[in-house]
């Protein structure tokens, strides 16, 4: 799967999902639902710019100063007898993991929830190894891998998609279970299979809400408890993290806990706020080896250059619960393993334009998405930025091709054009107009509708009448003008 | 006071009666008007959709229209939007930047400008019917202004203002999104037309009339009665002078 979740195009993608109408009922629905939670739970902190702000400046300034928090996080987790590894590309992430699994001859792997193991294909590799189990423990990723790994389509609700009767079935199928839909009875059943596993795992694969610099501890904020099994039952334990996400001390791992839970999932805090690492000699839990694999995979290629606030981001997926185009297209709409607004400006960057250049595009600027971050990422701008990048620098072409570009950026201005336009709109649409089922009071007062435009107006008129303009002598300009020659003033 | 119409691209082409609403309510306010023959269009189409260099000389030709200008007041909180980003956009051109940050603190959404600038709420209109009210996402969330449209439609005599739901949710014009990004577009669309419908409202209201021309061209596409209003209609409705509030500054001066 990696990073790249589809290989069909956006078009067939977008397809897909407007047929699946279950998966646009449940994110709207879900998305209604949050907004309240959300906005609830931020209310609570009491100025809520003031803590963007906080968040924003914590994160500006470590991602400015990232390599050095890296060295102090990496000499830290090293004091305590853990090893880090820095994987340029998810290849050698993947690498890592399989030496380990090969030289400690692992049997059992349990895996908490972690965007990055699905960004670097870390399932896929573990299921090639003979003799190797692997379960996801985190519910949602273990109803995804039951449905015969099913891609997330969330970066927080990973099988959002999906109803509790199609759980059901599932599980029936895949589980032998009996029982009916409600949610409690299939946690039940999820639990049980799960904790055996737990048992006899010998590997537990964790990601990373947080790496702690100065004391070489990670910080993971989970609400089913499944992650702190997975850190103290195996013995091994590796976590993977993007490269971005570190913190300085506890101080502002505090601050963006309170930040994150609240645009997560609109609690004050998650259920578990564990800040763990290697077992501690007087401690009765936890790992006796523990590993961390710190990735690259492209994130430096955002460093110094318009995208780094992308790195700023702690992946609390609410852009995605805010945003109009998500809500109708879900997360497989993207076709990357990071959807929503985040997921348009991160895909890019991190696999390139040549795969991931649509999904730019695929926004209407609305700005939500810019509203809600709780790290204050400019995502609408930076939605902008890369089409600037692909049009101006690489001269790759969207929609319109570069020559109806230049003809509107000619358009809007020249003043003569622009008012020969004005001039020549009403007779140039006759053939186009129809006058007749008007039922749109005040908006097709000038001879009608347009409804099947040609060029660039088809886009347009597939969806929806476009008014026909009024006459050169009607129009707003002409009025002014007369009225002023009449001394109507 | 002597407001320079922006009237913005969309309604010098398409909407005359919006243009000329905002002239007879800021006339009526006591302001002169003026209408700066060289303007066009902000520069959103290009700037939006990646050509930035195209869209500079949109940017310099708005900036030399209303040069000299004592105040400008747009139609659409959109465009006035993007009016105020000049700055950031021009920052790195001597002669325009300086010109462009004069323009961003002396433009205006047109309700923007009646509540806040000359502190009006009430100028006097009625409309005798339910409405409901769209709010466009750049006069929202890129103009800041959540406000003023509301106070000045809650002092229209006779106009009953019903919720929108999901208010917060984009329409999906997005200016050229709308024309390259069909396929979602029309998803995002049909659901704000049903939000609107079940609202039972008669007419739909806003202050964006890209925003209105994509929600009442699909309404027309599936045959939904309804009235679409600039709020500057709504605001030149009927008007009662006698009810109208003075203007909190000296416009005449």
């Amino acid at each position: 799967m990696g990073l790249k979740t589809s290989e069909k195009p956006l078009l067939e993608r977008l397809k897909d999902s407007e047929k699946d109408v279950f998966m646009q009922k449940a994110v709207a629905k879900a998305q209604d639902a949050q907004w309240e939670k959300r906005e609830g739970a931020r209310d609570e902190l009491g100025n809520w710019e003031q803590w963007r702000e906080l968040g924003e400046q914590i994160r500006q300034h470590t991602i400015a100063y990232l390599p050095d928090y890296l060295e102090q996080f990496s000499d830290n987790v090293a004091k305590q007898g853990g090893k880090v590894f820095f994987a340029q590309t998810a290849q050698e992430a993947q690498d890592y993991v399989k030496r380990l699994i090969i030289e400690k001859q692992i049997k059992k792997v349990v895996k908490s929830k972690s965007m990055v193991t699905t960004e670097v294909d870390i399932d896929p590799m573990l299921l090639d190894l003979e003799g190797v189990n692997v379960m996801e423990t985190d519910l949602a990723e273990f109803i995804l891998q039951m449905d015969d790994w099913d891609e997330p389509s969330h970066i927080v609700f990973p099988s959002i998609h999906k109803n509790r009767e199609q759980i059901r079935q599932v599980f029936e199928k895949k589980l032998g279970y009996k029982g009916d839909n409600e949610p409690v009875n299939l946690a039940r059943c999820a639990r049980e299979v799960m904790r055996k596993f737990f048992l006899e795992a010998d590997m537990g694969i964790t990601g990373c809400n947080f790496a702690v610099a100065d004391s070489g501890i990670i910080n993971l904020d989970t609400n089913e408890g499944n992650a702190d099994l997975t850190i103290s039952v195996p013995k091994t334990q590796v976590v993977l993290m993007g490269m971005e996400r570190i913190v300085p001390t506890m101080k502002e791992a505090e601050v963006l806990d309170n930040l994150l839970a609240r645009s997560a999932v609109g609690q004050t805090l998650t259920t578990y706020v564990t800040f763990a690492g290697k077992k501690a000699e007087d401690e009765s839990d936890g790992p006796e080896d523990f590993h961390v694999v710190i990735l690259d995979n492209g994130r430096s290629n955002a460093l110094g250059t318009a995208f780094q606030s992308v790195l700023q981001c702690i992946r609390c997926g609410s852009c995605l619960n805010v945003c109009p185009v998500y809500r109708h297209i879900g997360g497989h709409g993207y076709g990357s393993i990071y959807p929503g607004p985040i997921g348009a400006v991160l895909s890019p960057v991190l696999g390139g334009y040549k795969q991931f250049g649509e999904l730019p595009y695929a926004s209407s600027l609305c700005g939500a998405c810019t509203e809600t971050c709780p790290v204050k990422i400019p995502l609408h701008e930076l939605l902008i930025e890369h089409r600037r990048v692909m049009t101006n620098e690489l001269g790759m072409q969207h929609g319109f091709d570069d020559f109806q570009m230049k003809v509107i950026g000619k358009g809007t201005s020249t003043p003569w054009m622009f008012k020969s336009a004005m001039t020549f709109a009403h007779a140039g649409s006759a053939p186009l107009s129809k006058k007749k089922n008007i039922s749109v009071e005040n908006m097709y007062d000038y001879g009608g509708y347009i409804d099947k435009g040609p060029g660039m107006v088809k886009g347009w008129t597939d969806v929806r009448d476009l008014p026909r303009p009024p006459k050169g002598s009607e129009n707003f300009r002409s009025w002014y003008k007369n009225r002023q020659k009449a001394g109507d003033k | 006071m002597k407001v320079s119409i922006f009237s913005t691209c969309v309604v010098d082409l398409m909407f005359p009666d919006v243009g000329k609403a905002m002239v007879e309510v800021l006339e009526r306010c006591g302001c002169e008007t003026e209408f700066p023959d060289k303007q066009v269009c902000c520069g959103q189409p290009t700037y939006n959709s990646g050509y930035v260099d195209e869209s500079i000389p949109a940017i310099r030709n708005q900036i030399d229209a209303f040069e000299g200008a004592e105040v400008v007041v747009g139609s659409a909180g959109s465009c006035v939007a993007m009016l105020r980003e000049y700055p950031e956009i021009m920052k790195d051109d001597p002669i325009y930047y300086p010109k462009a940050v004069e323009l961003a603190n002396k433009t205006y959404e047109f309700s923007q400008f009646l509540y806040r600038v000359l502190g009006l709420k009430n100028v006097g209109a009625s409309l005798d019917a339910k409405a409901t009210y769209h709010r466009s996402c750049h006069m929202t969330r890129l103009l800041d202004e959540r406000e003023a449209p509301f106070v000045m439609l809650d002092h229209v005599k006779g106009l009953e203002m019903v919720p929108l739901p999901h208010i917060e949710n984009c329409c999906g014009f997005g200016g050229t999104f709308s024309v390259k990004m069909p396929e979602i577009s029309e998803q995002m669309v049909t659901e704000k037309m049903n939000d609107v419908v079940d609202t039972g409202a008669e007419i739909l209201i806003s202050a964006d009339m890209g925003c209105l021309m994509n929600i009442g061209g699909k309404l027309n596409r599936e045959g939904k009665k309804i009235k679409i209003m600039h709020i500057a209609e709504v605001l030149n409705n009927q008007v009662d002078l006698a009810r109208m509030d003075t203007p909190k500054i000296n416009v005449k001066g």
